[in-house]
Formats: C-alpha cells, sequence, structure tokens
C-alpha cells in the first residue's frame, strides 16, 4: 500500500492541516451532467479517462461508482476525496485516483471533470501547480468549454470564471475556546472567501476543523484568489497562535488535554462526536509538546475513525454500538 | 431547404431569433421543431385573446418564459428554478439575462485567468504561432498599431494562470 498524502507532514502545520485545489472543467460537445443521458454519462466517462491515462507520470485507478459499496463511496467522501452530493447518486459517475490519493477526479458530479489536488499542510503553490501540470495535460487532448469573456463555463454558474477553488484545512481550537470564530466568519465573507465546518457545518464544526475557500472564480486570477487566500490563511493562522498562549495561560487547558488524552487512552466505546472533540485537544497538545504525538498520525486517525471508513476496515456493515467499540479500540491500539 | 437540426428532411418552420443583439435565422422540419420545444412558442395562438394576454401579463418577464436554449433545449425558466446551465451555448445564448447575476455573485463579470489549450480545435501554440506570424506581416508593412495589439494578444496567451 502507498503512503497516502496525509501522512506527510507539511508547513505551518501546527494550524494548517492540509491544502486543496479544486478545478471545474466540461467537454465543449457535450451538454453539462444535469442534461446527459446516462450513456452520454458513460460517453464522458470513457473520453475524460483516456486522456487522463495518457497523462505521463500519473496513474490513476479508474472506478465506476456503481461499482463501489455504500460503505466505500461514503468512506472515500469521508476522506475528502468526492463530495458528499456525488457519493448520494452513482448512476453514470466514476472516479480517477492515484494509488496516493493525492489527485483525485471526479467525473459527473457538478461539472463533467472536477480535479483535486490535495497536499499536508500549507502547499497552495505546489497543489496549485500540480493542478495545472493535469488540467494543461488534459486541455491537450479535451477540448473545454470556454469563452473569453466568463472563462471556463461551469453548470453550476457560481463557479464560472476560473472555475478553481482552493482551500486550506486550518485547525482552530483556540479561536473557537476564545469565541473569536463566529466573527472572524463574518469577517472572511466579506474578502471574498467562505470559513466553514471541515467536518460538519459552521462554529458547530467537529474536531474544531475549519475550511477556508475562496468565493469569487470570475474577475480575479488563479493566482490573484490564491494569494489573497494565502495571506488571509497565514493572518487567521496568527491569530490562532496567540489564541492557543492565551489558553495556555489557564492551568485549565493542560488539564482538559491530559482528560482528553486519558479517555482516549482507556474509554471502551467512544462515538465520533466525542472521538473528534478529544482528539482535537490532543492534537493542541502535542503540537504544544505536551503530548508526545505526531501531527501526521493525529490527521491520518481523524480520517480512519469516521463511521463508514471504520465499517470498511472491518468489511462488513456494523452497527452502532459495535462501531464505537471497534473505534474505541482502534485509538486505543494508535494511542499506546 | 433542409432541416438544421437532423439535416434530412425539409425545413418547414423558419424562425428569425434575435440573440445578444444578432439576428440568427433557424430552419427546422416540424418533428425537430416540436422536439426542441419550438412548437411551444406558437401554443398561445390557439388561445383566446383574453386567455393570451392573461398568460402575457401573469409572468414577470414575457419574453424570457418562452426562451430555451438550441444546444440542448433547457428553458431559461428551468434555469432560473434549478440553478443549473444545461449547456456551455446556454451561456451565450441567456447572456443578457445572466449577466446582473453573475455581477452580483463575482462582484466583476469579466474573466481574468488561463486560457484553456485547445480553443476551437486550435491549440494555444498553433494561436500563438498564427498570431506571431502576423505581427511579423505588421511589422514588415509598418503597421504598428496593429502590431502592438497582436503584441498583447500573444502576451494575453503566453501569460498562463492570468496575472492580475
Amino acid at each position: 500500500m502507498c503512503a497516502k498524502w496525509y501522512l506527510g507532514t507539511g508547513a505551518q502545520n501546527d494550524v494548517v492541516i492540509n491544502t486543496s485545489i479544486h478545478l471545474a472543467r466540461n467537454l465543449r460537445s457535450f451538454p453539462f451532467p444535469g442534461r446527459l443521458s446516462l450513456p452520454d454519462k458513460l460517453k464522458v466517462n470513457a473520453v475524460i479517462k483516456n486522456a487522463a491515462d495518457s497523462i505521463d507520470n500519473y496513474y490513476f485507478n479508474y472506478y465506476e461508482m456503481k461499482t463501489l459499496s455504500q460503505s466505500e463511496v461514503v468512506s472515500l467522501a469521508e476522506r475528502h476525496l468526492v463530495s458528499p452530493e456525488f457519493a448520494s447518486s452513482r448512476d453514470g459517475r466514476a472516479l480517477l485516483l492515484t494509488e496516493d490519493e493525492a489527485v483525485s477526479i471526479m467525473l459527473n458530479e457538478e461539472d463533467h471533470i472536477r480535479l483535486q489536488v490535495m497536499y499536508a499542510g500549507f502547499a497552495l503553490d505546489d497543489a496549485y501547480r500540480t493542478a495545472c501540470q493535469i488540467e494543461r495535460e488534459l486541455s491537450g487532448k479535451l477540448e473545454f468549454a470556454f469563452d473569453d469573456k466568463l472563462g471556463y463555463l461551469t453548470q453550476d454558474p457560481t463557479a464560472l470564471g476560473t472555475g478553481m477553488k482552493a482551500s486550506v484545512v486550518l485547525h482552530l481550537p483556540g479561536l473557537v475556546s476564545t469565541s473569536q470564530i463566529t466573527k472572524l466568519i463574518t469577517t472572511v465573507s466579506k474578502l471574498g472567501l467562505s470559513l466553514r465546518g471541515s467536518y460538519g457545518e459552521g462554529a458547530a464544526a467537529k474536531g474544531d476543523m475549519f475550511r477556508l475557500s475562496n468565493t469569487i472564480t470570475l474577475g480575479i486570477s488563479e493566482k490573484a484568489a490564491i494569494e489573497n487566500l494565502k495571506s488571509i490563511a497565514l493572518q487567521i493562522a496568527a491569530q490562532e497562535r496567540t489564541a492557543r498562549e492565551e489558553l495556555f495561560k489557564a492551568p485549565v487547558t493542560e488539564d482538559r488535554i491530559y482528560r482528553a488524552y486519558g479517555v482516549l487512552r482507556y474509554a471502551r466505546l467512544i462515538d465520533t462526536n466525542e472521538f473528534m472533540e478529544l482528539i482535537s485537544l490532543v492534537r493542541l497538545g502535542a503540537v504544544k509538546g505536551i503530548i508526545n504525538m505526531d501531527c501526521a498520525q493525529i490527521e491520518a486517525l481523524m480520517i480512519h475513525m469516521q463511521p463508514a471508513t471504520i465499517s470498511l476496515s472491518v468489511d462488513r456493515p456494523l452497527d452502532r454500538v459495535e462501531r464505537d467499540k471497534l473505534r474505541a479500540a482502534m485509538v486505543r491500539k494508535a494511542l499506546m | 431547404m433542409i432541416c438544421q437540426n437532423c439535416n434530412k428532411n425539409e425545413a418547414n418552420m423558419h424562425m428569425k431569433r434575435i440573440i445578444n443583439g444578432r439576428a440568427a435565422e433557424v430552419h427546422l422540419c416540424s418533428d425537430c421543431a416540436r422536439s426542441l420545444g419550438y412548437g411551444e412558442a406558437f401554443s398561445g395562438f390557439g388561445l383566446g385573446l383574453g386567455e393570451l394576454f392573461g398568460e402575457l401579463l401573469g409572468k414577470t418577464d414575457g419574453a424570457a418564459s418562452g426562451a430555451y436554449c438550441p444546444g440542448c433545449g433547457k428553458y431559461f425558466d428551468e434555469i432560473v428554478s434549478d440553478g443549473k446551465m444545461g449547456c456551455a451555448e446556454c451561456y451565450g445564448v441567456f447572456y443578457d439575462k445572466l449577466l446582473p447575476s453573475l455581477r452580483r455573485i463575482h462582484g466583476k463579470a469579466t474573466y481574468v485567468g488561463s486560457k484553456p489549450a485547445l480553443q476551437n480545435g486550435v491549440s494555444l501554440e498553433e494561436k500563438v504561432e498564427e498570431l506571431k506570424n502576423k505581427l511579423s506581416d505588421a511589422i514588415a508593412e509598418q503597421n504598428f498599431e496593429l502590431a502592438a495589439q497582436l503584441r498583447d494578444e500573444i502576451i494575453a496567451i503566453t501569460n498562463k494562470g492570468g496575472e492580475n
């Protein structure tokens, strides 16, 4: 098994978990997915797969979504390799995925092509370079729907233009604990960005994980959008560090971290919400050097402990209690 | 005249439409006209006068209600209700109607950014090559105004990723 993208430790890793670049593209010669019949969707899949197969240095595994089980599909969504929307309806959809899972291409989601490049840590430039490279290769073989005034044409007019969505996932326990997050969400929205829970929505984001992304795709170049996102992300990271310093002035913070570690280390049943809440504290402690754990290990654990991904690891459907029991056992093992 | 859609039957329905200020003629056979929804355009004639006026007044945008994209057959009303475009052509057909919403969403409605490697079957390299040839011709003819314009076009294309 090949090492996954999230097993590397990246830059700004105390706050920035990972970086992703999404590009939406459509073939000029076919209507958008919403107007495509099933046979035409399969035709589109075949055309794109062919083009992807001839890209140098990248090997893609190809999956027809219909051939995967429900757990397998949901697990792909939990690992952020496909969107939850993509997982919800499988007919005529397909996925191209590299072995390290850093590059995934959803076929016939909202658009014919949704290319995603995901790297650990803060790596917007690298991720964009890779996305561009793959896009260029595809673009030399497939003619994309493009208009000089409007840019890349997408099914959803809000993604029109560059068709690019750049995101960084941020761990913000400091800003959540000091109640600054709601204000921050409002502020970034005025700057053409959005800040949302990465697992679960809004201020109730599980594990204090937030996704910061650009929302504007027309009238701003890819590079300018990335620079903008980069500078806001760094400012938020700096604010988060200040908030953490404040937090650690109170002895209760250290106590909460050790208690969280203790529960994870000895619990016999643990559900997703509790796990996410506790692992967030443990991560905070690990970054501070209180808990002897590697951040990459924590990230991998967060992904592996999601419900469908757990069920997949034993290859049979589990009920809630069985799953919580298995999760607790796996967490104990990881923390030993 | 042969139908533009199936290229088989005799066209017996001829329409003139104005798209983005340009007149476009459409010639279709009756089967294609029906399947593409053109039949709907005339359905109003079967109604009594009173009903017809009611129909027109009931819509906030009477002109928009029957408009559809000849590329994929999607009606503008459908786009309004589900927020999804049907195909690339829809953007050209409904450009004027969409522009205010695009401005509202993005603030601006003029594209800046990278360009695809392949456009209208012509690769970027070929396009640049063609422009360069035109550029040297323009310089040879001492047409410097055109030369400057061509030079800017070449810069815009070769500058991938599009600086802002």
